[in-house]
């Protein structure tokens, strides 16, 4: 038993915090998110630090990380509320990893030139993979996509995307190219770059591993998303606690009165049950998988992350409302992560059946 | 990182569980698992076969007794306890009032307590708590004036864990009742149970049992060589006996074990949804508190920092999780079911709701946390 980080992935944390603090505060974020929504520049440093190329097999130039090893940088990303589509780049590079098509893709996105989502969500699905309704068919010896997808983080700025469909025999994926498919895009409520996705004929090359593969992703992406929760939970604690030192009401910091300290220490528990979750999901994500476990994390994490970010708003009063603090934006993407990948309930039924 | 134990740990943990298989009496697991009320004889019979065993005071330096176990192997042994239902090692000897002498006793005093802690033959209790000093321990006003040759204890404990099973007590009392700063006047005195003007009195609990007692004291003398520290140093002792607190707080094992019975005393709740989701979301709260635990363990292992504020969460999150149990356990109990088990679940949801208020209610455990860990 034991928790520490290897060296290289403690250097790797390190190195990516570093970076967000000095190039990627809150006030270049907001101009990121006022601009085009994310920041190439960013994005070659992401390259630079070697993060596009960390889900990527050796084999196809990458470095071949699991969840323990994006476990930190998901963390930093969190912390630092990243909007650009990282998560999403991951879980269809593995996709592709596993699924084909690697050794024409892969270095572009190693190099952080090709950029990825995956297309999977579609309005009134929720989070029951089998409800799906995407259709490939056969044209010839190729495929063609039709049907529409929703909310895709990161599909307006993909080049390719990761699309699931029903095949006639069940779930499969596909990789289909950003310029035959139309982007109604937008943000999201947390300031992520997303769009609907219309798929009509779409050309369209099938990978392998269908269903279970899609699923092993999903899971992967949870494990992740707990991670980041945790991160985006620090910064909301760290940043109420200082508050509660230094705001002064009746004369006195309003952290000295009991009421607050009680609410705030268990902000704190929450936190830290929930990385503790976030170990557990990541450390069984590389284990092959282990959904009851990971449906028990994203549950906690999605628990933690409602009761934190609540909160943190709740204990900055007025100014937890506001635009200008970060705390707000916090609450944003919490409140999307809780549900990102499946919310509690989904999980609570999930981990329950299993 | 590594979630699991290592085949060293876990060749221990079946070391203990084997051992405890083949000696944990069947008739005290039976009285344990069914919430049954145990007497003196089970808990010294207990206590006997582990000292028996070498095991009853792992924490212990080796040449009084200890095992020489790291943090991680007391840990272990102390789960695996509470998950086989063994009646619970009293604390109050064995922890607490053992680990005062090993770090503040004289030689004598070692020499004169500590193997009969060990052997059983000496059943301790704590005197803490007075009738004005719950939370605001450093309030208490028992007194001890000293003369030439003994000490005379006047005043009165109480919610005492035990005293009528009790052969001695460890108590806090004031010797200078004159100082400014309140903590500066208290003393660490050990009194014999069988010492004249020693009263005890049960207080009975709502679950009808009887575990707590008032107990007073009218001029109760007191051989000098019974205080532990210097005179006016009690402080320093409570307070370091607080920091000694035991890594197994948050009672993983036990609750565990109860999680299990629930499951399967609940059968016939699982098709309830609303149910079955309150069930999810505790075992989940027990599965991040047991990690938690392995959290703080690791660290402390690798640091060899004292735990601190660390034992606070272990105490809210564990105790929340045994009443969360206890109350599923309630509601899935027919409301108009009499027989003895349903009485027993009744009983110990009662007795349960304790557990948010001793050893530092819950409240006192956040400030502690604030204070602490937090800095406020």
């Amino acid at each position: 038993m034991n928790f520490d980080c290897s060296e290289e992935q403690q250097l790797l944390a390190d190195s990516v915090r570093r970076y967000l603090a000095k190039a990627y505060e809150f006030e270049t974020r907001k101009k990121i998110v006022a601009g085009q929504g994310w920041s190439a520049e960013a994005w070659a440093q992401f390259a630079q630090l070697g993060l596009t190329g960390l889900p990527v097999s050796a084999e196809h130039g990458g470095f071949g990380g699991g969840a323990v090893d994006l476990m930190g940088v998901m963390e930093a990303f969190g912390e630092a509320l990243v909007v650009e589509p990282y998560l999403p780049l991951v879980l269809a590079a593995r996709l592709i990893d596993r699924g084909g098509h690697a050794a024409q893709l892969l270095p572009g996105v190693v190099e952080g030139k090709t950029k990825l989502a995956l297309a999977h969500n579609e309005k009134g699905v929720r989070f029951a993979v089998d409800a799906i309704r995407a259709r490939a068919s056969r044209k010839g010896a190729a495929w063609v996509l039709d049907g529409e997808k929703a909310a895709i983080i990161g599909a307006p700025t993909a080049d390719r995307l990761v699309v699931s469909a029903r095949d006639g025999e069940g779930i499969a994926l596909f990789l289909v190219d950003s310029g035959s498919v139309s982007l109604q895009a937008y943000r999201t409520m947390d300031e992520r770059l997303a769009a609907d996705v219309v798929l009509r004929a779409a050309p369209a090359q099938r990978l392998e591993g269908g269903r279970a593969a899609l699923e092993e992703a999903i899971d992967f992406g949870a494990a992740l998303v707990c991670a980041e929760a945790v991160g985006a939970m620090k910064f909301a604690c760290d940043t109420t606690l200082e508050y509660l030192k230094t705001r002064k009401q009746f004369g006195a910091p309003i952290g000295t009165f009991q009421a607050l300290q009680h609410r705030v220490v268990d902000m704190f528990i929450s936190l830290e049950q929930a990385r503790s979750m976030a170990c557990l999901a990541a450390s069984r994500a590389d284990a092959g998988g282990d959904p009851r476990a990971i449906s028990a994390a994203k549950i906690k994490i999605a628990d933690a992350a409602r009761h934190v970010s609540q909160e943190a708003v709740q204990l900055h009063g007025g100014m937890g409302m506001t635009e200008e603090l970060k705390i707000s934006h916090a609450f944003r993407r919490l409140t999307v992560l809780a549900r990102e990948f499946g919310d509690a309930d989904h999980h609570l039924a999930r981990f329950a059946a299993l | 990182m590594d979630l699991n134990f290592s085949s060293e740990e876990t060749a221990f943990r079946d070391e203990v569980r084997s051992w405890l298989r083949a000696n944990l009496p069947g008739d005290l697991r039976e009285k344990v698992e069914n919430y049954a009320h145990l007497s003196r004889e089970d808990l010294l019979r207990w206590h006997s076969l582990l000292a028996k065993q070498g095991w009853v005071a792992p924490a212990w330096p080796k040449e009084w007794g200890g095992t020489g176990w790291n943090v991680v192997q007391r840990y272990i042994f102390e789960e695996e306890l509470g998950y086989a239902g063994a009646p619970p090692i009293i604390p109050f000897g064995v922890t607490m009032c053992a680990a005062v002498l090993l770090r503040f006793g004289t030689e004598a005093q070692k020499k004169r307590f500590l193997p009969r802690i060990y052997s059983g033959d000496d059943f301790w209790c704590q005197g803490y708590s007075e009738p004005g000093s719950g939370s605001d321990l450093a309030s208490l006003k028992t007194k001890a004036v000293r003369h030439a040759d003994r000490y005379v204890v006047n005043g009165q404990k109480i919610w005492t864990t035990l005293a009528h099973y009790a052969d001695w007590i460890f108590c806090l009392v004031r010797t200078d009742p004159t100082l400014e700063k309140r903590q500066e006047g208290i003393s660490f005195l050990l009194m014999d149970m069988k010492t004249p003007g020693i009263t005890v009195r049960p207080l009975m609990l709502m679950d009808g049992g009887h575990e707590v007692n008032e107990v007073f004291f009218d001029d109760v003398k007191v051989p000098l060589e019974n205080l532990v520290h210097d005179e006016g140093r009690g402080w320093t002792v409570a307070k370091y006996l607080l920091g000694h607190e035991r890594m197994n707080t948050g009672r993983i094992g036990e609750s565990r074990r109860q999680l299990a019975r629930l499951k399967q005393y609940a059968a016939h709740m699982m098709s309830d949804q609303r149910w079955r989701d309150r069930l999810s979301r505790l075992e989940v709260e027990l599965t991040a508190l047991e990690i938690t635990n392995l959290r703080f363990l690791d660290r402390m292992r690798r640091t060899g920092q004292p735990p601190g504020a660390d034992v606070s969460m272990l105490k809210i999150k564990g105790t929340e999780i045994q009443q969360g149990l206890t109350e599923l356990m309630l509601d899935a109990t027919d409301p108009v079911a009499s027989e003895p088990l349903a009485a027993a679940v009744r009983k110990r949801y009662l007795s349960m709701r304790k557990t948010t208020i001793y050893a530092g209610s819950n409240e006192i455990q956040r400030n502690i946390i604030a204070k602490m860990a937090l800095g406020l």
